[in-house]
């Protein structure tokens, strides 16, 4: 038998890429905010001998091709023919829901109706019958529970056992099709007549809802409504926001992911590295072999995964909440302020993914709703603190202000911030002079984050780093060895000698009136453009050569010791905000140049976040001294 | 700008937070489409929920779910005050 194509359709946050998960075993990023989902994504699976692929698309209101993810949808469902399409409804929200059924039955694509978030409709007080809307439509209609596995496999069954070519529309909606050529055929503009037949759609939908939907036992204030008062009225809507933000901040910084990471710095750079050292030792192996592997692979790759911790800690947080919904009260709150940067507050929500890591913040940039949104969302991504960051502000931070470290770095957070917000409004001046940004975003209710969710999300995002530092780190710590130890003439036991310090030397002649012109730090700027961590691996390289050999002393505080040495509290502090904001990672490069079609992007994101980030750095260090700190 | 349109009929940016009112038309704008699209058409009810630092934007309950949108864009929501229950 052929592979039955099922396609999932339906409203922003309806919970499609919840049930695609669970039928799928694929993790597509769930998020309690509209526009989580940008792009299709395909699944296979088995049942009862049966092969479905099942497609998870973007989040629609409707249908008419006017945005890039209604295109999408539209296309795949006329294009690709798929054998189901289901229409997930949100069922505590059926009204609104109901127009994309009725646009796409109006197209003559047969739906499977599901009733989704049954739960929560339930407890709204909201009775809905499933068989009249059924019979009323004439198109099957499945209640499920998203997040419930044992509801979601039930929808397997459904797939295999319904024939859509056994429904068709029922006369009702077959009158409506008709009423609405007749509008269509009319006199009068396109849009009026648009606006005609969207009244027509929700003059049926009242019809329906009136004849299946039972609201009576609805209170009339629902909770969320309750939290909103608090959380997203009024001026004090801000400083909430920002104590939230410092509240997942101070339990990653401080409760837990320092302490831990405190611990594994110890295991992994003292402990773990004395023992090697000293079996490398007693194995007699060759001194370069066992530089390599001490001096090079552990200090390189040891330093960023001491830092574990606080990034599973980091994306637990965010997952947490990304899945409450205050996520959609943050782009509320926060309107007014990027309104003035001629910017929408929905581009927030693709910026705070940027605290976990760029490359998804550059695509999520695609929900928003006018090219111009997109790009400067996508051009000021970079400046946030990613998952990658952070450990270069927490090491530098420990190091230099161990009394404020965590204040210390929560300010870089701000810095990024504020930085993104006022370049947004210089390139919303200088480059997309473009009309005014619209602001118009539904804003669920507050739910329990999903704890499955969560902790999946969490485990692959951390995953994530892991893989980077065993890969991309690993790699470049071996190279970075290697520079760091030989020059033309072969190994070299002078460092200040070796390939990278000139290299290192020749870019920190730029720094000159930042206070870190030290060809270390020069060197660190340059490695961390491949990945941030490498700023660490390679400040962890550079300053713990012939320390570690002598296992009596604390590797780490020999770092620490060492970086002192090349830095003062305030030149460390230039040298935070300039990895704070110069230019995004390779990876985050190349999505820049897939997501906005050209390189000459790519490349001005490059140039100008460097420049910005000197100047920036420039003005930290020359404010600071003339203040009278050093 | 006209504040009072007709009897008891007023722009959706005016009404105060906690009022009900119904939608008796909207004028043109370029998120006309977009809000009908969402539900907001002539007979629905609306409840105004709150809003953000500064006043604006608003947020409005419609057909059973929550929706935030700026002042200007509501100005264009032509609406009736419903007795309050
Ligand atoms: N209570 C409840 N919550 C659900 C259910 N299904 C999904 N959710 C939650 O609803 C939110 C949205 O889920 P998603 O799967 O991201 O929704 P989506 O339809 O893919 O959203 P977009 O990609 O933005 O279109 C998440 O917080 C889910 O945990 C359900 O049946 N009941
Ligand atoms: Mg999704």
């Amino acid at each position: 038998m052929s592979t039955l194509s099922v396609a999932l359709t339906g409203n922003p946050n309806t919970g499609k890429s919840t049930i695609f998960n669970e039928l799928t075993g694929i993790r597509q990023k769930i998020g309690n905010w509209p526009g989580v989902t940008v792009d299709k994504r395909m699944g296979y699976i088995k049942h009862d001998d049966r092969a479905i692929s099942i497609v998870d698309l973007p989040g629609t209101y409707s249908v008419n091709a006017r945005s890039p993810e209604e295109k999408i949808v539209i296309d795949y469902l006329l294009n690709e023919h798929p054998d189901i399409v289901v229409d997930v409804i949100d069922a505590s929200n059926i009204e609104r829901n109901l127009f994309l059924t009725l646009q796409l039955l109006e197209h003559h694509i047969p739906v499977l109706l599901d009733l989704n978030m049954i739960d929560e409709a339930t407890k709204r007080g909201m009775k809905i019958s499933s068989k009249k809307l059924s019979d009323l439509i004439g198109m099957p209609v499945v209640e499920t529970i998203g997040r419930s596995a044992k509801s979601t496999k039930k929808l397997l069954s459904v797939f295999t056992s319904t024939v859509m070519a056994n429904y068709k529309n029922s006369d009702l909606i077959e009158s409506h099709i008709e009423a609405v050529a007749a509008v269509r055929a009319g006199e009068g503009k396109d849009d009026d007549k648009e606006e005609k037949v969207i009244a027509l759609r929700y003059a049926l939908i009242d019809k329906l809802i009136s004849e299946t939907v039972d609201t009576s036992n609805m209170a009339s204030t629902s909770t969320t409504e309750k939290i909103d008062h608090f959380l997203a009225n009024g001026f004090i809507a801000l400083p909430i926001l920002l104590l939230l933000l410092y509240a997942v901040f101070e339990v990653t910084f401080t409760w837990i992911g320092q302490p831990l990471a405190d611990a594994l710095d110890f295991i992994i750079n003292t402990w773990f590295s004395g023992v090697v050292d000293d079996a490398l030792t007693t194995l007699g192996v060759a001194d370069w072999l066992h530089s390599l592997v001490v001096d090079g692979v552990i200090a390189g790759v040891g330093s960023v995964l001491t830092f574990v911790p606080l990034i599973f800690t980091l994306f637990f947080c965010l997952s947490v909440l990304d899945g409450t919904g205050y996520m959609a009260r943050v782009a509320f709150v926060m309107d007014p302020i990027m309104r003035r940067a001629g910017l929408t507050g929905k581009g927030i929500m693709p910026l705070i993914m940027g605290f976990g890591c760029g490359v998804p913040a550059i695509m999520g940039a695609r929900a928003l709703d006018s090219e111009k949104d997109r790009m400067v969302s996508i051009l000021v991504t970079p400046f946030l603190t990613c998952g990658a960051k952070l450990p270069v502000m927490a090491l530098f931070a420990a190091v230099f202000f161990p009394d404020n470290a965590s204040n210390v770095v929560f300010c870089m957070y701000i810095v990024g911030i504020v930085m993104a917000i006022i370049m947004a409004k210089v390139l919303n001046v200088t480059t997309f002079r473009d009309k005014q940004s619209t602001f118009l975003l539904e804003l669920p209710p507050y739910r329990i984050p999903d704890i499955k969710t969560v902790l999946l999300e969490t485990w692959d995002k951390g995953k994530g780093y892991l893989i980077k530092a065993g890969t991309i780190i690993f790699a470049m710590s071996v190279l970075i060895w290697f520079l760091s130890n030989y020059n033309f003439s072969g190994p070299t036991d002078e460092m200040t000698e070796s390939f990278l310090a000139v290299l290192g030397a020749g870019v920190s002649h730029l720094f000159a009136w930042q206070g870190f012109a030290s060809w270390q730090a020069g060197a660190a700027a340059i490695t961390g453009v491949v990945a941030k961590e490498a700023v660490i691996s390679t400040m962890g390289i550079l300053y713990n050569v012939g320390d570690v050999a002598d296992d009596t002393v604390d590797a780490a505080n020999q770092m620490m010791t060492a970086l002192g040495g090349s830095f003062t509290a305030l030149s460390a502090l230039a040298f935070m905000v300039f990895t704070q904001l110069y230019s995004p990672c390779v990876t985050a490069l190349g999505t820049i140049k897939k997501e906005t079609g050209k390189w000459k992007w790519m490349f001005f994101a490059f140039a100008y976040t460097c420049v910005v980030a000197w100047i920036v750095s420039l003005l930290v260090y020359q404010i600071g001294r003339l203040l009278g700190f050093n | 700008m006209a504040v009072v349109v007709g009897q008891n009929k007023m722009t959706l940016n005016h009404v105060r937070a906690g009022s009900s009112v119904k939608v008796e038309y909207l004028e043109a704008s370029p998120l006309k489409e977009r809000l009908m699209s969402m539900g907001v058409v002539s007979g629905t009810v609306i409840k105004v929920l709150s809003s953000a630092p500064l006043g604006d934007p608003m947020e409005i309950n419609v057909r059973s779910y929550n929706l935030a949108m700026r002042r200007k864009d509501a100005e264009k929501i032509v609406v009736s005050l419903l007795p309050t229950a």
